[in-house]
């Protein structure tokens, strides 16, 4: 059953819900900055933009502790029940989800420096439209958490094949690119991990998708069928395993 | 039934108040008590609508829900305790392994030997320990002789986790024992007529938490040998020491089903806003 808002007889509990739903939202946001400005960093070689999400990443880590704090002292003083349960347990485990998905965006600033040559590689091109998707579904999943808004969350769910889908092309792309160009192996393999830390990005966002449904209605998130990633051989043998 | 409905039906773990659909009624085994549509008034006032639920041998089942619900007034028609109040009037059907609990031939006192209850208020006789316990044993002609009795005292006492705070005071006055050793002593006077079933109406609540969590531990190792059903306000204790829990609103059974699945996904709003303090 979907939370309906109504409010608690201890007002107290409401306020303490409402300022860990602030500071998801606000971790939220800054998650999606850094992915941002990681990649501004990586189109145009800016590395003090790139420094500057490095930095940054510290207050997204003292926010998910934060939040964790928080969370468990509500836990532990309001005894919640049912829905108020599920929110908070999702809260405690979308900060820590949250949390990595800025260490990725970390990660990418930090090759910004290293991969100012691979302008010329042609998979280069995608990585923009690919991560502004990433970005995107970090921002509904975080969205539908605050609006409690399941079918958003389902969506977020389905269009992480698009960012899947991206990871593949690009992975071929790079992989050709290595093969014509081995004295470009050591960038291209740097710009490979760019590209995966979206795609985890993706999946990050996917997970926060499923704690904001479970936390909504109860049950978990309907599965999706996943596309096959060609950089996992146990994909074909997991996939047959299913049929 | 269009398949719309179907999506709508509950999993099987999940129950509702239409017992036909609802698992109010038990899965697999006989339950040891049943009762079918059962309504209460108090002159004309109702206070029990249309209940209908299963008690079972297996697990400890607690009745939640705000003062006024209904849900002692439930609990009390379980042994016919409402029949000493005069204006009181049930219908339905209330069973107890089969036999029809307000049929003519009922023995009443036979019953609720059978169907033994504990209070909110400890309410131990001005006796002994001692007698306190052999005097349901003494009435309904269970012990033949003073060393079956002591038998039956000792092990109620043992059983209620009592016997060893009080085996060298037999003779003292159970009034003169705290408030939790005094509920646990009417538990174990309940225990030694070797009931089928024990009701409790709020056990714990003139308890301290230590003696509460007495009650609780011993409500945990009575589960299986009797069917126990608790009326509680602490949901947290509905939580800590039933499998299945029933809310009760305004005289109906709102949502019944297994304790986890209420306290983490319940199914009615009014269970939702009740269990999380939403209830206004």
């Amino acid at each position: 059953m979907v939370n309906s808002g109504t409010e608690h007889t201890v007002k107290a509990f409401d306020s303490d819900i409402n300022q860990l739903r602030g500071m998801v939202a606000e971790i939220g946001g800054r998650s999606e900055q850094a992915i941002a400005k990681a990649m501004r960093a990586l189109e145009n070689s800016d590395l003090e933009l790139a420094a500057e999400v490095v930095r940054e990443d510290k207050l997204i880590d003292d926010l998910e502790k934060r939040i964790d704090d928080l969370t468990f002292q509500t836990i532990a003083l309001r005894a919640p029940m049912a829905d108020d349960l599920r929110e908070l347990i999702a809260t405690f485990k979308i900060s820590g989800v949250v949390e990595r998905i800025g260490d990725y965006a970390k990660n990418i600033a930090k090759r910004v420096p290293i991969v100012t040559q691979t302008r010329r590689m042609a998979p280069i091109s995608l990585l923009p439209s690919m991560s502004k998707i990433a970005s995107e579904l970090v921002r509904d999943a975080l969205d539908a958490f605050a609006r409690r808004d399941t079918e958003l969350a389902m969506e977020v769910n389905r269009r992480d094949q698009i960012v899947d889908d991206f990871y593949n092309s690009i992975f071929r792309a790079v992989i050709t690119h290595m093969v014509e160009n081995p004295k470009d192996i050591g960038e291209a393999a740097h710009l490979l991990f760019i590209a995966k830390n979206l795609e985890r990005i993706g999946d990050h966002a996917t997970n926060v998708a499923e704690m904001v449904y479970f936390a909504a209605t109860g049950e978990p998130m309907p599965e999706r069928t996943r596309g096959e990633d060609p950089t996992d051989p146990l994909d074909d043998v997991l996939s047959d395993d299913a049929d | 039934m269009n398949d719309d409905q179907k999506m709508q039906e509950p999993s099987e773990s999940v129950y509702m108040t239409d017992p036909a659909t609802t698992g109010a009624t038990s899965e697999g085994g006989t339950p040891k008590m049943t009762a079918r549509n059962v309504d209460v008034f108090y002159g004309d006032k109702q206070a029990i609508n249309d209940v209908s639920i299963d008690v079972n041998m297996d697990s400890v089942t607690a009745f939640i829900g705000p003062s006024g619900c209904g849900k002692s007034t439930f609990l009390r028609c379980m042994n016919r305790m409402n029949d000493t109040i005069p204006i009181a009037r049930v219908t339905g059907d209330i069973t107890l392994e089969g036999d029809d609990i307000y049929a003519p031939q009922m023995d009443v006192v036979q019953l609720r030997a059978r169907v033994g209850m504990v209070f909110q208020k400890p309410n131990p006789f001005p006796k002994s320990i001692y007698d306190n316990i052999a005097y349901g044993p003494r009435i309904h002609g269970l012990a033949t002789g003073k060393e079956e009795l002591d038998h039956i005292v000792e092990s109620s006492l043992q059983r209620a986790g009592l016997w060893g705070e009080v085996k060298d005071r037999l003779q003292d006055s159970g009034t003169a024992l705290s408030g939790g050793q005094q509920q646990r002593l009417c538990i174990a006077r309940a225990i030694a007529v070797d009931p089928e079933v024990i009701l409790m109406d709020e056990p714990c609540s003139a308890l301290d938490p230590i003696a509460t969590a007495k009650i609780e531990e011993l409500i945990h190792e009575l589960r299986g040998r009797y069917a126990i059903v608790i009326v509680t306000h602490n949901m947290q204790q509905a939580a800590r020491v039933s499998q299945k829990t029933a809310f009760f609103h305004l005289g109906t059974l709102v949502e019944y089903g297994e304790t986890t699945d209420i306290f983490t996904n319940p199914r009615k709003e009014k269970t939702r806003d009740y269990i999380t303090g939403r209830y206004g």
